[in-house]
């Protein structure tokens, strides 16, 4: 059963398996650290379809549709599917799992939705009420631009804080654990749902600005919680924080918590692509999709060969609507936090 | 002790790099000037086939208006504005540019409910009150000026 320790802190003792995963995006995205290790490449934006949200659609399908593959099961075969993504009424994944007919439980956390489905998909796990369960998640660039921010063809300028909105999603399938597997595959053992926190950032060009205090807060509960320190981990992983969010995360852990990061952060909206690549990163990337594929791309496949063992992966969410920010509102943000170990 | 928003704000400036102002004002200015030299080379065309002033005047910008739809429409424009920024946004091409984007995004909710309702939607508050300031001028010149 699980069972909770210090303040936040769910440890789950059967240790639900991610026993398959898979990413999938765009052309943009094959392009840098996922170069090879996505399971669909979608060369063109509209993924075949007549608008944005049906892309967006197509990217969370193929995800599912890829790790069911992936697992040689059938839908049939899934007692649950957590997903969410960024637009309203979470459409992306209620739309892309229209066709699947697995039993949905639609979640929204905006970029935090792969830590936050991974963890409710693991308690299930745990608890037995399901034995095989789907987490999953997408964003699409110009869905979210569209929902957002301006039409796609408006000539504007993006500042140096702004990020890049990942056209991409992930997918996990959790199955009941194995406390002895040794096999390598990764698994779940303890998990920190975070809380909503706020210190008054409004620039919804500044995402990572606004998320680093809820990072700040869960990794410093779940280490509090836990007696750790970054030096247990092999990679203490945030989501999509870019390169203004890490900086002021490391300031917010060390002056709060006293806690020092040091070399054991990297975070996924860094990470996605690569310098050289031709359009406006700026800060980094970001959207629910980036953290998805970067973990289900890149991170996971190295824990199952054994290159990574022990993985605190925090993705971060803005709670921002598309119209609180013109009611004059503040960005409160949320991050959960995942632990990920392989027994290889 | 815990940080507060007060002190949070100040990290976030530090760590926050500025828009590079004097490299953006340095292309806005040759942007905003070409659109400018643009506009007289097509008044002159003009003027030489024969067109009055007044007909040139409203050619010019109609032309202008024609060009950026034009660009909008085949992806070129808003590569061109993301360098330009203030020089392709305040002249006429910024106008018919925050009409013409939302036209086509708002395409796939229908011509009515989707671009026929949100066409205006970046324009919508340069139309509310740049005709309010002109009602307003009207007003004060009657009153003062006739």
């Amino acid at each position: 059963m699980a069972e909770r320790i210090g303040l936040d802190t769910i440890t789950l003792q059967s240790r639900p398996r991610i026993a398959a995963f898979a990413a999938v995006g765009g052309k943009l995205e094959a392009g840098g650290l996922l170069a090879g290790k996505l399971a669909r490449i979608f060369d063109d934006d509209t993924m075949g379809q007549d608008s944005w949200e049906k892309a967006e659609a197509q990217l969370q399908q193929a995800a599912a549709e890829s790790v069911l593959h992936r697992a040689g099961l059938s839908a049939k075969e899934i007692d649950l599917h957590f997903a969410g993504d960024l637009l309203g009424q979470c459409s992306a994944s209620m739309f892309g799992s229209r066709g699947l007919g697995m039993p949905f439980v639609g979640i929204y956390g905006a970029c935090s939705t792969m830590a936050l489905s991974l963890a409710l998909a693991a308690i299930t796990v745990e608890s037995g009420a399901a034995q095989t369960a789907l987490a999953s998640t997408s964003s699409h660039f110009c869905s979210a631009e569209k929902q957002f921010r301006q039409p796609l063809e408006y000539g504007g300028q993006r500042p140096p804080t702004a990020q890049w909105t990942a056209t991409a999603a992930g997918a996990c399938l959790l199955r009941g654990g194995n406390v002895n597997d040794d096999t390598g595959t990764p698994q779940i053992t303890q998990i920190c749902l975070g809380r909503v926190t706020d210190l008054g950032v409004k620039d919804a060009n500044n995402m990572g600005a606004a998320m680093a205090p809820a990072a700040a807060s869960t990794v410093g509960s779940f280490l509090r919680d836990t007696q750790t320190i970054p030096g247990d981990y092999d990679l203490i992983l945030t989501g999509d924080l870019g390169s203004v969010g890490s900086d002021l995360l490391r300031q917010l852990l060390l002056r709060d918590w006293g806690v020092d990061l040091s070399d054991r952060h990297n975070d996924c909206g860094m990470m996605l692509y690569s310098q050289e690549q031709p359009n406006e990163i700026n800060a980094g990337a970001s959207g629910c999709g980036c953290s998805a594929a970067v973990l289900c791309g890149d991170i996971l496949p190295r824990m199952a060969a054994g290159e990574l063992r022990r993985v605190l992966f925090i993705a971060t969410g803005a709670l921002l609507s598309s119209v609180s920010p013109f009611q004059g509102e503040s960005i409160p943000s949320i991050a959960h936090a995942v632990l990920i170990e392989s027994g290889k | 002790m815990k940080t507060t928003p007060e002190k949070y704000k100040n990290m976030v400036e530090q760590s926050s790099p500025n828009s590079p102002l004097l490299k953006n004002m340095a292309k806005a200015f040759v942007s905003g000037g070409l659109v400018c030299v643009l506009g007289e080379l097509l008044a002159m065309l003009y003027a030489r086939l024969g067109a009055s002033d007044e007909l040139v005047r409203m050619l010019v910008p109609v032309t202008l208006i024609g060009l950026t739809v034009l660009l909008t429409a085949i992806g070129v424009y808003d590569k061109i504005a993301k360098h330009a920024g203030a020089g392709t946004i305040v002249p006429i091409t910024g106008f018919a540019n925050s009409v013409a984007s939302p036209a086509m995004e708002f395409q796939s909710e229908g011509r009515i409910l989707g671009t026929g309702a949100n066409i205006f939607k970046l324009a919508g508050p340069v139309l509310v009150y740049g005709g309010g300031a002109a009602v307003l001028y009207g007003v004060i010149y009657w009153l003062f000026a006739r």
